[in-house]
């Protein structure tokens, strides 16, 4: 008798359960931002990796000509943004399978949003500040 | 997608217990995550270089000779695969959670993208290969 009466004694005290549809939200992005990424990424990657002598005309010269052009300036910065958008959520999950102590799952997940800021801050700020006339 | 696979598990040799692993769905997934994490790392990597454009046009040029030596080649080659997979077969999971058929045509749809990567894939290789493979033996 007394067993019925101890709810699940070994339970471990974890927070509540989430009251939003976050991870709902963070399944649809995924599917959103991916198919803007597929025209995005693979565009990129046919223009800087196959057209035209791909990666070999690639320098300085060749940058300042592609963002004096505000379409490909856009097309980067929304790039940059979703795939690293797209990609952290993607390595949240693949911690949060893997990581099997929470201070491991926890200090994971601080570098992962700590390099997502990073990139995506210092990407922007690049775009946006980028000066063809720069002197060494 | 757990579910989809559930059915084609019946007719395949290894025991009855397991609906989903082992089976051609999973290694599809697998690839999917393999492919998304490497992605993720190059950009990473990718981002810190093209920023060298705002310290000075030498910097930018230096680091991006690197990209042009042939074994960084054959890598781009590589991540132009990785991130062609995961396209494809992200189109492929999309069709799978949207179209009311795709469940049912999971595995053929593995198929169809397996062959489009191979079809894009040889021209794509050529491409992006063929001046390095002539500058190493064209005698030039």
């Amino acid at each position: 008798m007394s067993e019925l009466t101890l709810a699940r004694p070994r339970t471990p005290r974890r927070p509540a359960a989430r009251r939003n549809n976050f991870e709902l939200y963070s399944w649809l992005f995924m599917r959103i931002s991916g198919v803007a990424l597929v025209v995005l990424v693979l565009g990129h990657l046919f223009i800087m990796n196959i057209l035209d002598g791909g990666v070999h005309r690639i320098n300085f010269g060749f940058v300042a000509g592609r963002w004096a052009s505000p379409f490909w300036q856009f097309w980067d910065l929304a790039m940059l943004w979703l795939a690293q958008i797209h990609g952290g959520n993607g390595l949240r999950t693949v911690i949060n399978d893997y990581a099997r102590k929470d201070a491991t799952r926890f200090w994971l997940k601080v570098l992962l949003y700590c390099s997502m800021v990073l990139i995506i801050a210092l990407g922007t700020y690049v775009i946006f500040t980028f000066d063809p006339n720069i002197t060494d | 997608m757990a579910g989809t696979t559930a059915p084609e598990r019946a007719g395949t040799s290894k025991g009855g217990g397991t609906l989903y692993r082992g089976d051609l769905g999973m290694w599809s997934w697998v690839a999917h995550r393999i492919t998304g994490v490497l992605t993720f790392f190059f950009l990473f990597a990718h981002v810190l270089d093209t920023a060298l454009v705002r310290v000075s046009p030498d910097a930018y040029d230096k680091v991006i000779e690197t990209y042009k030596n042939p074994i960084v080649n054959l890598f781009e080659v590589g991540l132009v695969g990785a991130v062609l997979y995961h396209a494809l077969n992200g189109i492929r999971v999309m069709l799978v959670d949207f179209w009311a058929k795709g469940p049912r045509y999971q595995r053929q749809m593995l198929w169809a993208i397996l062959g489009v990567w191979v079809l894009v894939m040889i021209p794509g290789t050529y491409f992006m290969m063929v001046r390095t493979v002539s500058d190493l033996f064209g005698g030039h």
